[in-house]
């Protein structure tokens, strides 16, 4: 194996341009300003609740997704925040649930109960009968 | 400066900031300049608050776009600033609504600041990564193929029970030997440096690797001794064949600014 230099990995004293951090991976980055670095409370307080709540979001996509799935635990295919395509699926499940899956549902319910009393009414009536021709 | 601009603090310095730092362009390509507060320095840059203000703050750091962005510009300053002189970089978003606000702040937490900056000494930190190799594809690799070959007169179906349980157990010796490798790594490095500190492993969607994450460490070493450290990450690449390691630095200390201590969680796996 071999050691892989990457980004801002060039060895000390050959990196001269602060343009290099622009290779640098972006996750090495967000992990140390967002949740390293100097903690002192700026003005606008706000923005640490902000970034402590970022952080936390940052620190569930930093976690290892394998172990995750492991454990059968795979909300960031679900979450909105973290995918795109999941919003947009939720998005679909929220206009089927209002308008459409639900009604289906309902109608297929409606249905199922009316063959059932229909079933139930043509037994009795055959009983009936039959209990007819026995005496 | 006016009620429609707010200060973006980069990083503190005991330097007295007498160094031309005014080819530096900061977040939103606003220009660095060096504020005194007491007897510290402080790197900061005027932000519009419309954009950098506790409302617009709150919608943009949700925009990984604009995180980027913005990530990469504080980071650029640290960076470059931190081979000039010592200094302890700020997190991102720490924003004062003007410098005198900003110098009561730091005030305060003066003694904090400078026993940090002692600790971290004008160190720079490096950052190793080791991830899992499979077994099948380590240099030195016993087939499981052939394992399996020898029973496969018995029966198709026997052979592939003997060959899913030969890989099965490949497997997982291969993650025990890399968990193993990677805690043999971390101590002998840690031995090297004047501080250390584990981050949780990235996943494969931010390391951009699709093997696991066994370690993920920084180090904080002398500035000068980056080109040993290198061959010393070599040589434990060399002989973890279980293992790929990924150095990466030198970076600003950021993961040393608080007084925690050494300690950390251990290794990716340990109790799992």
């Amino acid at each position: 194996m071999t050691v892989q230099p990457s980004g801002g990995g060039q060895l000390y004293g050959t990196v001269g341009t602060a343009g290099s951090s622009s290779t640098t991976n972006l996750g090495d980055i967000l992990e140390r300003v967002l949740d390293k670095g100097l903690v002192i409370a700026g003005d606008i307080q706000v923005n640490l609740l902000d970034i402590e709540l970022l952080t936390i979001k940052l620190r569930l996509v930093i976690a290892s997704l394998d172990t995750a799935r492991e454990v059968g635990i795979n909300w960031w295919e679900n979450d909105p925040w973290l995918s795109a395509d999941a919003s947009r699926r939720a998005e679909g499940r929220e206009l089927r649930g209002a308008d459409g899956q639900n009604g289906q549902l309902e109608d297929e319910n409606q249905r199922l109960k009316e063959r059932i009393r229909e079933l139930e009414s043509g037994r009795n009536q055959l009983e009936s009968g039959r209990k007819r021709r026995e005496r | 400066m006016n009620g429609d601009l707010g200060v973006w603090a980069y990083a503190i310095t005991e330097d007295d900031g007498d160094h031309d730092i005014s080819w530096l362009t900061g977040v939103a390509g606003a220009t660095v300049r060096a504020t005194r507060a007491g007897n510290l320095t402080v790197l900061v840059s005027d932000v519009d608050l419309a954009e950098f203000g506790e409302v617009a703050l709150r919608r943009n750091l949700e925009d990984l776009t604009w995180l980027e962005t913005v990530a990469r510009a504080h980071h650029q300053v640290i960076d470059a600033v931190s081979r000039l002189f010592p200094l302890l970089p700020m997190r991102l978003a720490t924003v004062y609504t003007s410098d005198a606000s900003m110098a009561s702040v730091l005030g305060a937490h003066r003694e904090q600041l400078l026993d940090a900056l002692r600790r971290v000494g004008g160190r720079v930190e490096w950052g190793v990564k080791a991830y899992a190799v499979p077994e099948a594809e380590q240099e030195n690799a016993v087939s499981v193929e052939s394992a399996a070959a020898e029973s496969a007169d018995r029966g198709a179906g026997l052979a592939y029970l003997k060959r899913r349980k030969a890989q099965l157990s490949a497997s997982e010796k291969s993650w025990r030997s890399a968990l193993i490798g990677a805690r043999a790594v971390h101590a002998h490095l840690s031995g090297l440096a004047a501080a250390t500190k584990l981050h949780p492993p990235q996943s494969p969607q931010l390391s951009g690797n699709q093997r696991p994450m066994m370690l993920n460490a920084a180090y904080l070493l002398d500035a000068d001794a980056g080109t040993g450290f290198a061959s010393q990450v070599a040589a434990a690449a060399d002989a973890h064949h279980e293992l790929e390691l990924d150095l990466t630095g030198p970076w600003p200390p950021y993961s040393f600014t608080a007084d925690d201590g050494e300690e950390g969680p251990p290794p990716a796996g340990q109790g799992a």
